[in-house]
């Protein structure tokens, strides 16, 4: 028969361990040290396509994670996209701020990236980005090329 | 004509006996809930029982969790290497592991080695009277033997899910990065950024806490209500550990659906 | 023998708890079972019209064959199972009526001895006899250690305290558990057959145990039993029950002088009697031939 002591003593190791286990989830395996949901601020972004962006798609700015995507939908009135980004409060970006979708690789995932503009004013919470470049859907690239293609060799027939 | 008489009346009997054990197997938790004051007054009770489901579970719980992170990490690799993308190696295990296996399987592993044993425990304290003579030395056998039992459970239950998980990710790297060589800095990097603390870990430990409490639940229940004979006690026991699983399953899917629904 | 002397010298300590017997004015009569029906339901009646009065300081038993309602009736009066019609009264209060708290406030002045002992397998013997010391009183552990040494001291077991209900024979655990049943120093015990599975020897020193704890309790004994032998030598008044009713009731003497045939065959051990040897059957000869055809 264990004695008490000992019995607690199993136990207190076992929590310990496990919470141990916890916060190696919490801290290595997530980042929940660099990045924090608490201390974000809110901005919109409107655009004509968002190709294959997903909420908690990464926001990015020359290549840094700065945020996150935290809810795309449908403007019903301009028909176009609104996409809520949630950007840590550590950084802070000039009210002139673009916004692109861009693609991390050639089949990678979708992430939006921002360009700084040169405005004195920063952008606050509630605010929206005014300049957005939509994502590269392949189908209307293909069609661009093989139109421009076609002027380039009719262009070329009324030389001769 | 009578003998599809009798196998409507064996039916509708099996049915009744179905519903009859799930409101009895329901108060019993509320039974459980109201009783729970000397669980946690006399916190020792508690504390003996989660050495019993908790500790002794640790070794089984560590050891597959690094087997099923050792397997996910060189399966995934396999995969991943064809797409060009073995650096994202980091983010299945990790993912796989918080979101599903790791509440999962632990939870399997929980129902059949601490499940099947408080079954048997309680179920044999029944056979043998202990319980019948707590109730005539008036102390309440739900207080001071099932509440401590089921809070146990529930305490151990995300802290073996959690190491299992930590665990799995420990193998995942142990195969990715030491054995084939999937660059340390992106393996670990890659996952941060893909893993969210509230969506995915928090999930995950909600996910386990859930299952705690369907297991221990059933496990104690099922204690309690066996026939006070020893094939009443190995059919509950059988039983406690047929029904946790699925159940862990089934609940599984559930707070999937819920959880994740958006992504 | 050695361990009734050395209970009954420890036997001055036990007056030093209040124990609720000495000071109680309630009837003469501590258990009154009065016009007692019982059915789990309408098919199986158990016990009916049981009338039993049980005097304070006796030892009574309740005798008759296996499934005759004996341990049921223990089980009402334990406040187990409620009577279908019919009260049980226990020191004056009506069983049958009491709700959860009443009934477990009761139970504290009551100790049962289960059949097979029912030691909790998880504690040394030690905590088994102080388990109730633990549950239902604040006294320091120093005094629980002494009251529990002094249990096991008038079973003859100080010496196995520390040992686990599975290290014990048959004959040591159900002392052990009547050292626990004592624990509080109940007004009534109820022995659930304590000679079942004994040998001889172990027989003699729980019987004894029995009669000289009630006498230096100043308890109450209800014994289930179907040991006649011990039973005759050991209680001052015998209930015999057959099939769910009291049959005859008396002392010792009067029971073994009884000319009810039942009794008598009972009491003598004969194989045939009232109660046939067979078990209800077709005719033999009938079932015999019954595969040729």
């Amino acid at each position: 028969m264990m004695s008490r002591k000992e019995l607690d003593l199993w136990v207190g190791v076992f929590v310990a361990i496990g919470i141990g286990a916890l916060l190696f989830l919490s801290m290595k395996v997530a980042n929940l040290s660099s990045f924090s949901a608490s201390e974000t601020y809110q901005i919109k972004a409107k655009f004509d396509n968002i190709g294959g962006l997903k909420p908690r798609a990464p926001v990015k700015a020359a290549g840094v994670v700065v945020g996150r995507v935290s809810d795309v939908r449908f403007d019903n009135e301009t028909f176009e996209a609104a996409v809520t980004l949630m950007v840590d409060t550590r950084y802070q970006f000039p009210r002139d701020t673009s916004a692109k979708i861009l693609t991390s690789g050639l089949l990678g995932e979708q992430y939006i990236g921002l360009s700084a503009g040169g405005d004195s004013v920063n952008l606050k919470t509630g605010d929206t980005l005014k300049i957005t470049q939509s994502a590269v859907v392949l189908e209307n690239l293909i069609s661009q090329f093989l139109y421009s293609k076609a002027a380039d060799s009719g262009t070329n027939d009324n030389k001769k | 004509m009578s003998r599809v008489a009798e196998i409507l009346r064996t039916m509708g009997a099996r049915v009744t006996n179905w519903v009859w054990r799930l409101g009895f197997a329901s108060r019993f938790f509320w039974l459980i809930i109201a009783h729970s004051g000397t669980s946690f007054r006399r916190f020792h009770l508690t504390i003996r029982e989660v050495y019993f489901a908790g500790v002794l579970s640790l070794v089984i719980i560590l050891v597959s969790g690094l087997f099923v992170g050792m397997v996910l990490g060189l399966q995934g690799y396999d995969t991943l290497v064809r797409y060009g993308s073995s650096e994202a190696l980091g983010v299945l295990v990790s993912l796989s592991l918080i979101r599903e296996l790791g509440p999962v399987v632990a939870g399997l592993l929980f129902a059949s080695r601490a499940g099947s044993a408080i079954t048997a425990e309680i179920g044999l304290m029944k056979a043998t009277e202990q319980l019948a003579a707590m109730e005539m030395m008036a102390v309440d056998p739900i207080a001071r033997v099932v509440a401590p039992r089921f809070w146990a459970g529930v305490i151990s239950m995300p802290l073996l899910a959690a190491l299992f998980s930590a665990m799995g990710v420990f193998g995942g790297y142990l195969v990715g990065v030491r054995l084939i060589g999937v660059d340390e800095g992106s393996f670990w990097s890659q996952m941060q950024a893909a893993v969210d603390f509230r969506e995915d870990v928090m999930n995950g430990v909600a996910k386990s806490v859930v299952f705690g409490i369907a297991i221990t639940w059933i496990a104690v229940f099922e204690g309690y209500d066996a026939p006070p004979t020893a094939e009443g006690v190995s059919g509950a026991t059988t039983r406690t550990v047929v029904t946790s699983s699925l159940a862990v399953l089934a609940l599984d899917f559930v707070m999937t659906a819920l959880m994740f629904r958006g992504v | 023998m050695g361990v009734i002397e050395s209970f009954v010298r420890y036997n001055s300590h036990f007056l030093i708890i209040p124990v609720a017997n000495s000071v109680s004015n309630n009837p003469i009569d501590l258990v009154q079972v009065d016009g007692v029906t019982f059915a789990y339901d309408k098919n199986r009646t158990v016990l009916r019209d049981i009338n039993m009065t049980i005097p304070r300081g006796k030892v009574v038993a309740i005798m008759g064959l296996s499934g005759c309602g004996k341990t049921t009736l223990l089980r009402l009066i334990g406040g187990w199972l409620r009577p279908s019609i019919g009260e049980v009264r226990v020191d004056g209060e009506v069983v049958n009526n009491l709700d959860h708290a009443g009934l477990f406030a009761l139970r504290r002045r009551m100790g049962m001895l289960f059949q097979f002992g029912a030691l909790f397998t998880d504690m040394t013997v030690f905590e088994n006899v102080a388990f109730q010391m633990r549950e239902h009183t604040a006294l320091a552990e120093d005094q629980i250690r002494d009251l529990t040494l002094l249990k096991l001291q008038a079973v003859g077991l100080r010496g196995a305290a520390q040992l686990l209900p599975s290290e014990l024979s048959g004959g040591m655990a159900r002392r052990v558990a009547l050292a626990r049943s004592i624990a509080l120093d109940p007004m009534l015990m109820m022995y659930d057959e304590p000679f079942a599975g004994l040998d001889p020897l172990s027989l003699g020193v729980i019987g004894q145990l029995i009669r000289r704890l009630n006498d230096a309790l100043g308890a109450t004994s209800i014994i289930v039993t179907h040991d006649v032998t011990e039973a005759l030598a050991l209680v001052d008044y015998i209930y015999f029950m057959a099939d769910g009713a009291v049959i005859t009731h008396g002392t010792p003497d009067e029971i073994r002088a009884s000319k009810e045939a039942f009794v008598h065959q009972f009491v003598y051990g004969e194989a045939d009697g009232p109660l046939p040897f067979q078990y209800p059957a077709t005719e033999y000869r009938q079932d015999l031939f019954a595969s040729v055809h």
